[in-house]
């Protein structure tokens, strides 16, 4: 038994692109522990990407490799969540990367985190044997970068009056994007039905759970949610991706079979 | 060795026994629970080794590692990757938790048994939880600080020693 290619190319898809957005800090980290800390963090999301498009390359066959489904696939193919894209800045800023802003990195890594723990606690008895086994090597790593956001979060969110207004601002801005959790995508209702992946809207109130009593202690306000739900793991992406690709893709066309 | 003549598999394992980590060259691969299994397989034979995190760079290299070990003793082999039962620190020996802590790595306390399911999730990132009291690897004081969730590589953070100051890594418990 196995799970649908297309739901593992949305696990690794996730992982790759946050890990590919969360290395944009290598060499621009705030302070030199947490530029090793984040660059530590995308070697783990990309390390069980790598893991997936294997696993995603076998099922496939014929001449598919992991490197050809990273870097040889666009941007309606991709199958990650739109929060996952987005760039590290606050609404209405310019696009430059100095204007790379940590609240958002730490308040999308720890919503992103929340959900991975339980996502990858499940899958470990997934009917995919294979899936399985990466869940639990990805299960041990996600509960450290769990750890490492949420101590931010708070840290931030009790700081100065700067940091609060910052972490809250990405709060706000990031949580809607969260909706795209729980409405089943038709991979992940294949997944679900021959018991290779999981109910997403049941794990839904342990998130919250996880989510609130980290935000009651960071004193931040929950937002509301609602309006428009991302459509990114079914290859409807924000304007953003295409951008993240080019950059991540381009040494790979250029020099297409190049091997180092 | 039972027989006057070992297997392949036997003179396999005497090759690959004291092969060390590319990282942390105190350690053998075999202590550090990489190096799983040398076996006959169908198509001659097998070394089955297992990565640490996903995404450690070193095990390129320690597959390199293998293979040029066992040519030398003009031997080949088919090098699988397995990752199932995932590798944990709690396969490491007393022995290497001794050449980590001489060489000035903390070694990796034992791994909380966690069970399935939220509560265990949710107490994991509670901050109480992160309390644990890790030895200084140089004087032994119990009297250290985190100064950071991630250090060097994935594997490990960073701490400072408050009684003889100086700085040292942790290999995280996996």
């Amino acid at each position: 038994m196995h799970a649908p290619v297309e739901y593992i190319l949305h696990l690794a898809d996730n992982a790759l692109v946050l890990g590919q957005r969360n290395a944009e800090w290598c060499g621009h980290g705030p302070i030199l522990e947490e530029d090793i800390a984040l660059s530590n963090n995308s070697l783990d999301l990309i390390g069980q990407a790598r893991l997936l498009y294997q696993h995603a390359a076998t099922l496939i066959g014929g001449d598919a490799t992991e490197d050809k489904l990273a870097y040889f696939r666009d941007v309606p193919d991709f199958r990650n969540y739109t929060l996952c894209e987005l760039p590290h800045l606050p609404l209405m800023a310019a696009t430059s990367a100095g204007d790379r802003d940590f609240a958002i990195t730490i308040v999308r890594n720890f919503l992103y985190s929340s959900l991975m723990v339980l996502v990858w606690d499940r899958l470990q008895s997934s009917q995919d044997k294979q899936l399985a086994a990466i869940a639990a090597k990805s299960l041990k790593e996600v509960r450290y970068h769990l750890r490492h956001s949420r101590d931010w979060l708070v840290r931030l969110g009790n700081g100065t009056e700067v940091s609060h207004a910052k972490v809250q601002a990405a709060l706000d801005q990031f949580l809607p994007y969260c909706q795209e959790f729980w409405a089943a995508s038709p991979h992940e209702t294949d997944a679900l039905t021959n018991g290779t992946g999981i109910d997403m809207a049941a794990l839904q109130a342990d998130w919250n759970r996880i989510v609130d009593e980290a935000l009651n202690e960071a004193t931040l306000q929950r937002p509301a949610t609602g309006g428009f739900v991302p459509t990114g793991k079914q290859g409807l992406h924000s304007e953003h991706l295409g951008f993240l690709l080019a950059e991540m893709q381009s040494l790979a066309r250029a020099h297409p079979n190049a091997t180092w | 060795m039972t027989s006057a003549c070992p297997t392949d598999a036997e003179r396999a394992w005497a090759l690959l026994e004291h092969l060390s980590d590319p990282e942390i060259p105190v350690v053998s691969l075999r202590e550090l629970g990489i190096l799983r299994e040398v076996r006959e397989g169908e198509h001659g034979l097998e070394v089955v080794i297992t990565p640490t995190y996903s995404g450690c760079p070193a095990m390129g290299q320690i597959e390199d590692d293998v293979k040029a070990a066992l040519a030398a003793g003009k031997l080949q082999a088919r090098i699988l990757t397995q990752l199932a039962p995932a590798w944990t620190t709690d396969w490491m020996t007393d022995a290497a938790k001794n050449k980590l802590r001489a060489y000035g790595i903390a070694p990796p306390h034992a791994c909380g048994h966690e069970k399935s399911g939220s509560a265990n999730v949710v107490q994991f990132a509670a901050r109480n939880a992160a309390a644990e009291i890790v030895n200084c690897p140089q004087c032994g004081s119990a009297n250290t600080t985190e100064t950071s969730h991630f250090g060097s590589t994935a594997c490990k953070a960073l701490y400072r020693c408050l009684d003889c100051m100086e700085p040292f890594d942790y290999f995280k418990p996996y």
